[in-house]
C-alpha cells in the first residue's frame, strides 16, 4: 500500500497519479468469521481497526447494507469535544479526545482534526455556574478547560451579537481550546483503509436479514450476500438498532430513532475560526466553518420520531433565527444544502457499549447528538469489550441494565423522554 | 412540515403540537415492581412503520391525541383523542 | 468572443438605460437585462475564478444552473457574495464585483495554483499535510493546523461581511389547493387547466417573467397567456423560488421582494419567505442543458446552446461572431439557425452520424455549415476560446479530425429534466435509457409533473402534459369528469446520441465536469481506482456536486463516467440525492423578524413597567424576565440583595412572584389526582388549607416542587416553579387524558390570569392587613401558617392570601387577577415603604431560601432524588404516587448518595462560587465528593453561606475541612460542611 505521503503526492504529480491503489479492497466474503461487525459506519469501521491493531484478531467482517460512511457519518456537524461531566462519560470522551489528537498518524489519513476551540456561550448567572461544575470537572481531571469573560470574548469573536438588541445578551463563555472539527468522510475512509490494511473484511452492499440462533447464541447471520458463521458478532449501526436488535430476535431497547437535520452555507472566505454554541431560552445552536468554506450548523431534533432522513421547515426556520440572533452578519449568507439523519435517542443521553441477553452479541449503540466525536473511543472500547468479554471500568456503567440499577449518567437531567437528550 | 388534523381544531401545522412519544405504552399500577416500571418507561419497541404515539395540541385545545403514523414517511393513518370520553364529544361537536 | 446587442428584438427596454459598476468600473446595460447579460454585451470575458485551480470563468448558461459566473454585489454590510451573475436583474447603480481571486479576476496571483493541478487531483489533501515533509513527521495537529490556516484563506468563494445584514425580512403563509412550480409552456397550461375547474392555484415563477421558454420564442402568444391566467383568478409569484418540498403537501419558498430594484421602499423587505400548504404539487420545472466533458472545456467562450438562445431572443445578443455549435441532439439546430438569420457565421457539429434531412436542409437553407459524427474534443485560447479541435467517432473511440475557428462554442450535450423537487420527497430518480436522461420513478406523493420536467422535449407534449396534470389534480378534488391522455415521453424527431465525454487517445487533456470545484474526468477515474465506485463516495472524494450549483451541471456526466469505469449501466450506478433547496436561500429570509430582541417571547410579569419605574435592575430567567435587585444610590448589586435580605428579615420586603406557574384544579377527583402526583399525602389536606409538595418524575427523580391550596371541596389553585411550570400542566393533561382516564379533573393554566407577589418579614401581616377590606382576616388565629383565605383588597380587589414561607419569614403570597396587579402593588407598598420594607429581587430570594436551605432548580437538576435533596421525610410510605416505585431502586438508595447540606467557609471573610467541585483536601482531582449548587452572602450570619451536595451527607463530614474547588476561575477555598437549614433551623420566625 502506498503511504500517504506529501513524497507521494509529489510523485504522482508525475505519473498521473497512477500510483494509487483502492484504499479498500472488495473483498469476497468468506464463511466463518472470528467477529463480525455489523456496521460500516464510523463506530463499526473503528472498533474492526482496533479489534485487528490492538488486539490482534485478523479474521474480521465489517457488512454494510449500504456503502461504508454513508449513515451519520457524513450527515453529522463534525465537532469534536470533551465537555462532558458525568462519571464514565468524561473518561470515556476526553480518552477520545486524545485518540483524535494524533488520528491522523495512527491512521496515515489526514482526517484534519482542527483544535480550533469551542466555545459554549452562557448569558445567566445560573447558566454560567452550571457551566463551572461541567468545566472544573474537566480540569480536575487535567482536561483543558477554561472560562473567556465578555472582554476576552469581544477580542476573538468581535462579530457575536453583543448589542443592546440582543434577546439574551451575552454573559461569557466556557471553552476548550483543544475540541474542534474533522473532516467527517476522511475519518470513515481512515479507519476503512487501515482496517483493510490490516486484513479487515469490508463488504459493503450485503445486508443483514437474519439470525439463527443456537442455544443462547448467534450462529449464522443471513445476508444478502448469503450466510456466515461467526463467533462474535457486534452492532454498531446507529439510527437503525432498534431494527437488527429485533431482527436478533430480542424485543425492546432503552432507544428511540429520531432526526436531526445538519446545515451548510455557500462556501466563504473565513468568517468564524472557532465552534460557538448557543443555547438559551429553549433555544440550541452550534456553528463552525469548515476548510471548504461551508458554515456547517445545527439546532434541535425535529421533535418527533423518524426513520425518514429528511426533515421539515420548522427546524430550518429554528436554527436560522438562532444563526442571526448570534451572528447578525449572517443574513446574506446562504444555505446550501440541509439534510438529517437519524440518531439513537436514549433515555438518558448516554451510549452503550455492552453485553446483551445473547452470549456471543455485543452492543455498541445509542449516542444521541454525540456519536461522531466518540469514533475512536467507541471503536477502542467495543473492540476491547468483544476481544476480552467484559467491559471495562470506563464503560461498566454504559449498560442496558443501568436504569434499572438506578445508575444515573444523565448529563442534561432530562429523565426518560429521549427527545430532550439533544 | 407535517399537518395534523386535530380533531377538535382541525388541520394544522405540526409545530403546534408536541409529540409525546409512544402511544402503546401500558402504564403498570402505581405499586407495581421496579421491573414493570422500568420496562414501562425506559424500554421501546421504536417501531419501524406504523406507530401508535401521542401528541399534544399544546398551542390549540391542548388535547392529547392518540396518532397512527408511518415513522418511514411521516404519512398519518389516523387521528383520535387519547381520551376515549373526549372521542365521543369531539364526535357529537 | 466577440458579443453585440441587435438593433430590435428582444424583451429588453431600450429606452431604459441602466449604468453598473464591474470591478469598479462603469458599464451600461438595459431595463430587461441581466448582470450576465450585460458582461456579456460588455464583452467582459472573465467574471470569476474556480475554486482550486482559479482559471478564468466566464457566462457558461443563463439560468439558475450557472457555476461559473458568481459574483459579489453591493458594498460592506449590504455584500452579497456568489450571487450568480445569471440570475441577478441589472439595476441602474448595480455594483458587481469578481470574486476569489486577487487583485481581480482577469489578473489573478491564485492562477498559479493551475501551474501545479497536475499534483491537485481529487483526494489530495487527505494524503499530506499531516506532518512535515515529505514523510509527513511528527505527532499531533499542529502542523496540520499550520497548513490549514493558509488552505481556509484560499478556499471559500465570495467573502461575507461581519457587519449585521441591514435589510429586513418577512414570512408569510399561504394555502391552496395546487401549487404549480414553473411558468414554462406546461406550467401556464396547468394552471389554465386548473383554474377553470374552480380550484385555487398559486403559480410560482423564479425569473423576472413568466414565460419560461415562451421568453426567448413567441411574446405575443405569451401576452394572451397571462392575461388569460389572470382573469382564471391564478394567484402569481414572481422572483419567486420553491426551494423545497416538506411533508403532507408544504413547499418552502423564497421571493426575491426587492433583489432587483435600484432604490427600494423604506417598508419592503428584501426577501419573504412563504410556507405554502398545498393538497397537489405540479412540478413544471424544465430541463437543463447539459454540458460535454472535453478538454479545456471550461474556457470563457463555451456556453450551453439553449443560454446562446436565450442571450440572442431574450436578451438580443448575438454572443459570438464565429460560432461553433456541438450537440447529440436536436434541440440545437434552432439555435443553430437563429444565429446565423441573425449575421453569426454558424458550424454545427453533430455528434450523430446521421438524422432526418429535415433538420439538415433547414440548417443548410440558413446558412449554417453542418458537420456530422464529430465532437469537440479540446478547446485552444488562453483566457478565452479561440479553436476547437474536433474528433470523429470510429466504433467507441474518438479520433482527431481537424480544427474550427470559433470565438464562442455552444454545447449541447442532451437535457436533465429538473427533478430535484422530487427527489426532495424521497422519490428516486431512475435513469430513462432512451432519452438518456433521469426522470422520477413513479411514487405516491401527491406531486405530478408536467412539461421537460417529466421528460417531454417538444412544446405541443410539453403543453398537453400541463393540461393533463390540470385535469388530473381537478379529477382527484371531485372537480371534473372529463378525460385526459399523456403522450410518451421524449419525443425527439431523431433519437440523442449520448455522449459524455470525448477523449483521443494519447493526448492528456484537462476535462472538466464541476466547472466551480475543477471536478475532471480524470478525477472520476482516480477515485475509481482508489475505489470510490458509489456515487455518494465519488462525489464526496472528488467534491463533484457540492459547489453552489449542486451538481445541476456535472453530475450527469460523473456518474456516467463512473459507470464507464466499473463498466455498468448508468441506470446500476444510479444517483445521489438532491437535498434542499433547490438553489441557495438566504438565512435572513428564513429567520424573518424573529431575531434580535424578538427571537423568542419575551415573558413579562403585568408589574413589569411598576418594577422598572421602582428601580428594578432586569435578569433573564427563562423566557422571563424579572427583577433582579432594586439598587439605591448607586449601589452595587451585592450592596442591593444584602440590604434587601438584611431588610426583609428585619420588618418586611415585597417580591414579585409571578412568573410560578399557576394551575386551577377543579373536578371531584381533584384531590386523588393531587394525592398521586405529590409524594407527600394530600388526602386530607383541609379547605382553606395549602401544603408543599414534591413532584417526582416516572423514574423517581425529583421533578418540581410547589404549593397546593385547597379553596374547596372541589377546587384547588397549585403553584409550581417557573422554570417547570409549562412541563408541570402538561404532564398533568398527559396523566387525565391518557392514563388516568376515569379521574374527573379539569386542569387549566391560569399563570397569565393571576399576578402574585410574595410579602415576607415580621412586619407583613401588619402592611398587608391595612390593605385588606377585613384585616382581621390575616390574624395568626384566621390565618395561621398554610392558611388560606379568599378575601378582597381595599377597593373591592378579589384576592388569594396563603401564609407560606420561602424565606423563613413569616410570609404572605397574595394573587390578584392579573389586571389589578398594579393597584395592589401600589397599595401594599405604601404600607410596606411606611415601616421602612423593601422591595427585593431574585438575588435577595435567592439569599433568604438558601439562608433557610430551601432547594430550587440549581438544587433540583433533574438528576436528584428526594433523599438526595434532605426532603425524604415528605416521601409517603403510607400511599403509592407517580415515582414511588422507582425513587428507590438500585443504587438511588445508597447511604454514599451525594446528599444536600450547607456550606460555610472556613475563613469567615473568604468566599466561594456555585460551579465549585467540593474536594477533600489531599484530592483536588477527578470528581471530587461533592459540589456547590448556590451560594450567597448571609447578612444574618455575617459571611458566605453556600448549599451543595455531598457525598454521604452531613454526618459524614461534620467537622471536616474540604476543598470547594473552582480551578476555572481559579479559586480553591477551605470550607466546612453544615446542616442545610443554616438560619432560624426551628423555623420559629415563619411559625410566630
Amino acid at each position: 500500500m502506498t503511504r500517504f505521503n506529501a513524497w507521494n503526492v509529489l510523485k504522482n504529480g508525475f505519473i498521473n497519479q497512477t500510483g494509487w491503489q483502492r484504499q479498500w479492497r472488495d473483498p469476497v466474503l468468506k464463511k466463518e468469521y472470528d467477529v463480525v461487525i455489523v456496521g460500516a459506519g464510523l463506530h463499526g469501521l473503528a472498533t474492526a481497526y482496533y479489534l485487528a491493531k490492538n488486539h490482534k484478531i485478523n479474521n474480521i467482517a465489517v457488512l454494510e447494507k449500504g456503502w461504508l460512511g454513508g449513515g451519520n457519518a457524513g450527515r453529522n456537524t463534525t465537532i469534536v469535544r470533551s465537555n462532558y461531566m458525568m462519571p464514565g462519560n468524561h473518561e470515556f470522551y476526553e480518552h477520545s479526545l486524545k485518540l483524535w489528537e494524533n488520528l491522523s498518524h495512527e491512521l496515515n489519513y489526514n482526517v484534519m482534526f482542527s483544535q480550533r476551540a469551542h466555545v459554549n456561550l452562557f448569558h445567566s448567572p445560573a447558566a454560567r455556574d452550571s457551566n463551572a461544575r461541567r468545566y472544573n470537572t474537566m480540569l480536575l481531571h487535567n482536561t483543558d478547560a477554561e472560562f473567556w469573560n465578555l472582554k476576552k470574548l469581544k477580542k476573538t469573536i468581535p462579530h457575536l451579537n453583543y448589542g443592546p438588541n440582543a434577546r439574551f445578551p451575552i454573559m461569557g463563555a466556557a471553552v476548550q481550546k483543544r475540541a474542534g472539527t474533522a473532516r467527517h468522510d476522511a475519518v470513515a475512509w481512515g479507519y476503512a483503509r487501515a482496517a483493510d490494511s490490516l486484513g479487515v473484511d469490508i463488504i459493503q452492499n450485503c445486508e443483514v436479514n437474519g439470525f439463527v440462533r443456537r442455544a443462547n447464541n448467534i450462529d449464522i447471520i443471513e445476508t444478502s450476500r448469503g450466510q456466515i458463521k461467526a463467533k462474535k458478532v457486534g452492532f454498531a449501526v446507529a439510527g437503525n438498532t432498534s431494527r437488527l436488535w429485533q431482527m436478533a430476535g430480542l424485543d425492546s431497547l432503552p432507544i428511540e430513532s429520531h432526526k436531526l437535520q445538519a446545515f451548510v452555507t455557500e462556501p466563504l472566505k473565513p468568517i468564524l475560526d472557532q465552534v460557538v454554541v448557543f443555547g438559551v431560552g429553549g433555544a440550541h445552536f452550534y456553528i463552525s466553518q469548515s476548510d471548504k468554506g461551508g458554515l456547517v450548523f445545527g439546532g434541535d431534533l425535529d421533535w418527533y420520531k423518524s426513520y425518514a432522513q429528511r426533515g421539515n421547515l420548522p427546524i430550518v426556520q429554528d436554527v436560522a433565527e438562532a444563526a442571526l440572533s448570534i451572528l447578525p452578519c449572517l443574513g446574506r449568507v446562504r444555505l446550501l444544502r440541509h439534510w438529517s439523519g437519524i440518531m439513537d435517542m436514549t433515555m438518558d443521553g448516554s451510549f452503550f457499549i455492552c453485553k446483551t441477553p445473547i452470549d456471543n452479541l455485543y452492543l455498541n449503540a445509542g449516542w444521541n447528538y454525540g456519536g461522531f466525536k466518540t469514533t475512536p473511543a467507541s471503536g477502542w472500547h467495543f473492540a476491547d469489550l468483544i476481544a476480552n468479554n467484559r467491559p471495562n471500568k470506563i464503560i461498566n456503567n454504559h449498560d442496558l441494565k443501568r436504569f434499572e440499577k438506578g445508575v444515573n449518567i444523565d448529563e442534561r437531567g432530562a429523565g426518560p423522554d429521549p427527545k430532550l437528550h439533544g | 412540515m407535517i399537518r395534523i388534523k386535530c380533531p377538535y381544531c382541525g388541520d394544522r401545522d405540526h409545530s403546534e403540537f408536541t409529540y409525546g412519544g409512544d402511544g402503546s405504552i401500558v402504564y403498570p399500577e402505581l405499586d407495581a415492581s421496579v421491573e414493570d416500571w422500568t420496562n414501562a418507561i425506559f424500554f421501546r419497541k421504536n417501531i419501524y412503520g406504523i406507530q401508535t404515539e401521542t401528541w399534544q395540541h399544546v398551542h390549540g385545545c391542548r388535547l392529547w391525541l392518540k396518532i397512527k403514523r408511518s415513522t418511514i414517511t411521516h404519512e398519518i393513518e389516523s387521528i383520535e383523542p387519547a381520551h376515549k370520553e373526549i372521542i365521543k364529544m369531539v364526535k357529537n361537536k | 468572443m466577440t458579443a453585440k446587442r441587435l438593433i430590435t428584438g428582444g424583451l429588453i427596454d431600450r429606452s431604459k438605460k441602466l449604468q453598473f459598476f464591474w470591478d469598479n468600473k462603469k458599464y451600461f446595460g438595459y431595463q430587461g437585462d441581466t448582470l450576465a447579460s450585460a458582461l456579456l454585451v460588455n464583452n467582459i470575458k472573465i467574471i470569476g475564478r474556480s475554486f482550486k485551480y482559479h482559471r478564468p470563468r466566464g457566462i457558461m448558461s443563463a439560468g439558475v444552473e450557472e457555476s461559473g459566473a458568481l459574483v459579489t454585489i453591493g458594498k460592506n454590510e449590504y455584500r452579497d457574495p456568489n450571487v450568480r451573475a445569471t440570475t441577478q436583474e441589472l439595476y441602474d447603480g448595480l455594483n458587481a464585483f469578481s470574486q476569489n481571486a486577487f487583485p481581480n479576476a482577469k489578473f489573478d496571483l491564485g492562477a498559479i495554483n493551475n501551474l501545479f493541478n497536475r499534483f491537485f487531483a481529487a483526494g489530495f489533501y487527505y494524503k499530506t499535510f499531516m506532518g512535515i515533509p515529505p514523510f509527513e513527521w511528527g505527532k499531533g495537529t499542529k502542523i496540520w493546523m499550520f497548513y490549514e490556516n493558509f488552505i481556509r484563506k484560499a478556499a471559500g468563494m465570495g467573502s461575507a461581511s461581519k457587519k449585521p445584514d441591514p435589510d429586513k425580512y418577512e414570512h408569510m403563509n399561504d394555502y391552496c389547493d395546487v401549487i404549480i412550480v414553473g411558468s414554462g409552456p406546461a406550467g401556464i397550461a396547468a394552471a389554465l387547466e386548473a383554474a377553470s375547474n374552480k380550484l385555487d392555484v398559486i403559480l410560482v415563477e423564479q425569473d423576472s417573467d413568466l414565460g419560461g421558454s415562451y421568453l426567448s420564442e413567441d411574446s405575443k402568444n405569451l401576452k394572451n397567456k397571462i392575461s388569460d391566467l389572470k382573469n382564471a383568478g391564478v394567484r402569481i409569484l414572481l422572483r419567486t423560488t420553491v426551494f423545497g418540498l416538506y411533508d403532507s403537501g408544504v413547499a418552502g419558498l423564497l421571493e426575491r421582494v426587492s433583489d432587483h430594484k435600484a432604490v427600494k421602499s423604506k417598508y419592503e423587505p428584501r426577501q419573504r419567505f412563504w410556507t405554502v400548504r398545498s393538497r397537489h404539487t405540479i412540478v413544471a420545472t424544465g430541463a437543463f442543458e447539459r454540458h460535454i466533458a472535453f478538454g479545456n472545456n471550461d474556457l470563457p467562450g463555451i456556453m450551453s446552446a439553449s443560454s446562446v438562445d436565450i442571450y440572442l431572443n431574450r436578451f438580443s445578443i448575438l454572443a459570438g461572431k464565429k460560432i461553433v455549435v456541438c450537440t447529440n441532439n436536436d434541440s440545437a439546430y434552432s439555435t443553430a439557425i437563429k444565429l446565423a438569420n441573425s449575421g453569426a457565421e454558424v458550424k454545427l457539429i453533430d455528434a450523430r452520424s446521421s438524422v432526418g434531412s429535415v433538420l439538415t436542409e433547414n440548417a443548410l437553407n440558413s446558412g449554417v455549415f453542418v458537420k456530422m459524427n464529430a465532437a469537440p474534443f479540446q478547446a485552444r485560447g488562453y483566457t478565452e476560446i479561440n479553436k476547437i479541435d474536433l474528433a470523429e467517432s470510429e466504433g467507441n473511440r474518438w479520433n482527431n479530425t481537424g480544427s474550427e475557428e470559433c470565438d464562442l462554442l455552444a454545447i449541447s450535450g442532451g437535457w436533465s429534466p429538473t427533478v430535484h423537487l422530487l427527489s426532495h420527497r424521497g422519490i428516486r430518480p431512475k435513469w430513462n435509457e432512451e432519452n438518456a436522461c433521469f426522470v422520477a420513478d413513479d411514487h405516491s406523493e401527491p406531486i405530478t409533473l408536467a412539461g421537460s420536467a417529466a421528460g417531454y422535449w417538444n412544446s405541443e407534449d410539453c403543453i398537453n402534459s400541463g393540461k393533463s396534470a390540470g385535469i388530473k389534480v381537478a379529477h382527484l378534488f371531485g372537480k371534473e369528469k372529463s378525460s385526459y391522455s399523456l403522450p410518451n415521453i421524449g419525443g425527439w424527431n431523431n433519437p440523442i446520441k449520448p455522449v459524455y465525454e470525448v477523449r483521443v487517445s494519447g493526448k492528456q487533456t484537462k476535462s472538466f465536469i464541476d466547472f466551480q470545484h475543477d471536478v475532471t474526468c480524470d478525477d472520476i477515474r482516480l477515485a475509481h481506482r482508489e475505489g470510490f465506485v458509489s456515487v455518494e463516495h465519488l462525489k464526496r472524494y472528488t467534491t463533484l456536486g457540492m459547489a453552489n450549483d449542486q451538481g445541476k451541471m456535472g453530475n450527469v456526466i460523473g456518474i456516467a463516467l463512473m459507470a464507464e469505469a466499473l463498466g455498468k449501466k448508468i441506470s446500476e450506478v444510479g444517483t445521489t440525492t438532491f437535498r434542499p433547496p433547490f438553489t441557495p436561500v438566504s438565512l435572513g429570509a428564513l429567520a424573518g423578524r424573529n431575531t434580535f430582541q424578538h427571537f423568542r417571547a419575551l415573558r413579562r410579569s403585568p408589574l413589569h413597567d411598576w418594577n422598572l419605574s421602582h428601580g428594578a435592575v432586569m435578569i433573564e430567567a427563562g423566557l422571563w424576565q424579572r427583577p433582579w435587585y432594586f439598587p439605591q444610590n448607586n449601589e452595587t448589586l451585592s450592596d442591593a440583595y444584602i440590604r434587601e435580605t438584611a431588610t426583609t428579615r428585619k420588618s418586611v420586603g415585597i417580591c414579585d412572584v409571578t412568573s410560578l406557574g399557576k394551575i386551577a384544579i377543579q373536578g371531584p377527583d381533584s384531590t386523588e389526582l393531587l394525592n398521586r402526583i405529590y409524594t407527600n399525602p394530600f388526602a386530607k389536606l383541609p379547605i382553606g388549607k395549602a401544603r408543599y409538595g414534591i413532584m417526582l418524575r416516572d423514574d423517581g427523580i425529583v421533578m418540581d416542587d410547589g404549593t397546593s391550596w385547597r379553596l374547596s371541596e372541589n377546587e384547588y389553585f397549585m403553584t409550581t416553579s417557573t422554570a417547570q411550570a409549562a412541563r408541570v400542566i402538561a404532564w398533568l393533561e398527559e396523566l387525565l387524558q391518557i392514563r388516568w382516564t376515569d379521574l374527573k379533573v379539569h386542569v387549566t393554566s391560569v399563570s397569565e390570569q393571576w399576578c402574585g407577589i410574595s410579602v415576607a418579614g415580621p412586619m407583613s401581616r401588619e402592611c398587608i392587613s391595612k390593605c385588606l377590606k377585613s384585616p382581621e382576616i390575616i390574624s395568626n388565629e384566621n390565618l395561621p401558617f398554610m392558611g388560606v383565605v379568599e378575601t378582597n383588597l381595599k377597593q373591592d380587589i378579589p384576592c388569594r392570601i396563603a401564609r407560606i414561607s420561602f424565606s423563613g419569614e413569616m410570609a404572605f403570597e397574595i394573587y390578584v387577577p392579573s389586571d389589578y396587579a398594579n393597584e395592589m402593588m401600589e397599595m401594599i407598598w405604601i404600607e410596606t415603604e411606611k415601616v421602612g420594607g423593601c422591595l427585593y429581587g431574585l438575588e435577595a430570594l435567592g439569599a433568604l431560601r438558601i439562608e433557610k436551605g430551601h432547594v430550587t432548580g440549581a438544587e433540583l437538576d433533574g438528576r436528584v432524588t428526594i433523599d438526595d435533596a434532605g426532603l425524604g421525610k415528605m416521601a409517603s410510605t403510607k400511599k403509592s404516587y407517580i415515582g414511588s416505585a422507582m425513587r428507590t431502586r438500585g443504587v438511588l438508595s445508597d447511604v454514599n448518595r451525594e446528599q444536600l447540606v450547607g456550606i460555610f467557609p472556613k475563613n469567615k471573610n473568604a468566599t466561594f462560587d456555585a460551579g465549585s467541585i467540593i474536594c477533600k483536601p489531599s484530592e483536588l482531582k477527578g470528581f471530587g465528593v461533592g459540589r456547590i449548587t448556590s451560594v450567597t452572602h448571609s447578612p444574618e450570619l455575617g459571611h458566605w453561606i453556600g448549599l451543595g451536595f455531598i457525598s454521604g451527607g452531613y454526618n459524614l463530614w461534620k467537622d471536616k475541612t474540604v476543598i470547594a474547588t473552582d480551578p476555572v476561575r481559579n479559586k480553591n477555598v477551605e470550607v466546612e460542611i453544615v446542616i442545610p437549614h443554616m438560619f432560624d433551623p426551628q423555623g420559629e420566625r415563619m411559625h410566630g
